[in-house]
């Protein structure tokens, strides 16, 4: 199992090509789920101020 | 519409319709590219045997080559995108190309990343401003140019159109990348793999990368599903469709 890590030598070259394969498509893949996610729930906050303003100015307003 | 497109891919263009249907076929996507990516590891990293001059550092062209590739892939299909977008003005032709670029952007790094990894031990330098090297350092910029055109303007459909026109234009350098190592003296190696004739390559070590290019190809679906699906919902946000999926979303222990 070492040998396979050991790589003939060329762990130090082998192994952080294939650490930022991973990681940078990692990254490239996650980003939009958060994107999406964050977009949504704006979205969502907007909806709701805009019903509570709906609401508002359908009840009678009390003080005048 | 002109009559010879049938009506289901008509349908297909119209953002609820596509969003839906890449939201069904992404976990697929991203299944078989993690499946086939394993298989390929596999039989790179273990199976594969060493290489008679250059070890086990040549195990990198199992990740290096397929990014390479996936890079001028995925421009040709920003480009045709692009060209589809401006002469057509079709909303999800924008979304796929402007999409696209950030994902060819990323492979195109690793490419030069894991090329530098390479090329220190076998070339004993990091860098070097040959033919291939610097015209795939060119293809990061046009990438980057295309992102940074996108997000220069206000409007996003104005935005998309410009870098549409960049990224049509950037055409140009994917013929020069791919025959660099044969129209220039470079100290980059010439194709392994052929298309037409036999590889330069045994089959203990081309099927791994064979596989490793599926792989790829798939992950490129599944991430461009869903990056389109999350343009999709900013570009509508004021539509019916896009307040329905807010509002069904809405998770249990959040203020909605």
């Amino acid at each position: 199992m070492s040998h396979f890590f050991a790589m003939g030598g060329y762990a130090a070259y082998v192994w952080p090509a294939y650490a930022v394969f991973f990681i940078v498509l990692l990254a490239d893949f996650v980003s939009p789920l958060l994107r999406r996610r964050r977009n949504l729930r704006e979205l969502r906050a907007r909806l709701a101020r805009q019903t509570a303003r709906q609401h508002r100015s359908a009840t009678p307003a009390v003080n005048s | 519409m002109s009559k010879w497109i049938p009506l289901w891919l008509h349908k297909l263009g119209s953002p609820p319709i596509f969003y839906r249907f890449a939201g069904t076929l992404r976990p697929w996507f991203l299944g078989l590219a993690l499946v086939a990516g394993a298989v390929a590891l596999y039989g790179g990293l273990a199976l594969a045997p060493a290489d008679y001059q250059q070890g086990d550092a040549y195990r990198i062209i199992f990740i290096h080559v397929p990014s390479a590739w996936m890079g001028l892939f995925i421009y040709g299909v920003m480009a045709v995108a692009s060209f589809v977008a401006l002469v057509w003005r079709i909303k999800l032709a924008e979304a796929v190309a402007m999409e696209s670029a950030p994902i060819g952007a990323a492979f195109t790094f690793i490419t030069l990343v894991t090329g530098s990894l390479w090329g220190k031990p076998m070339w004993g330098t990091w860098w070097t401003w040959d033919a291939r090297l610097t015209s795939e350092l060119v293809l990061l910029f046009l990438y980057l140019g295309v992102i940074g055109l996108y997000h220069a303007f206000e409007d996003r459909r104005q935005g998309a159109r410009a870098a549409a026109f960049l990224a049509i234009i950037g055409i140009i350098n994917v013929p020069i990348v791919h025959f660099s190592v044969n129209w220039w003296n470079t100290l980059h190696q010439g194709s392994t793999v052929r298309i037409l004739g036999p590889s330069k390559i045994s089959a203990s070590m081309l099927w791994p990368l064979l596989t490793m290019m599926v792989a790829t190809k798939l992950y490129y679906v599944a991430s461009l599903f869903g990056r389109v699906r999350a343009d999709l919902l900013e570009l509508e946000s004021g539509k019916d469709w896009v307040r329905r999926i807010a509002t069904e979303n809405s998770v249990p222990g959040e203020q909605a």
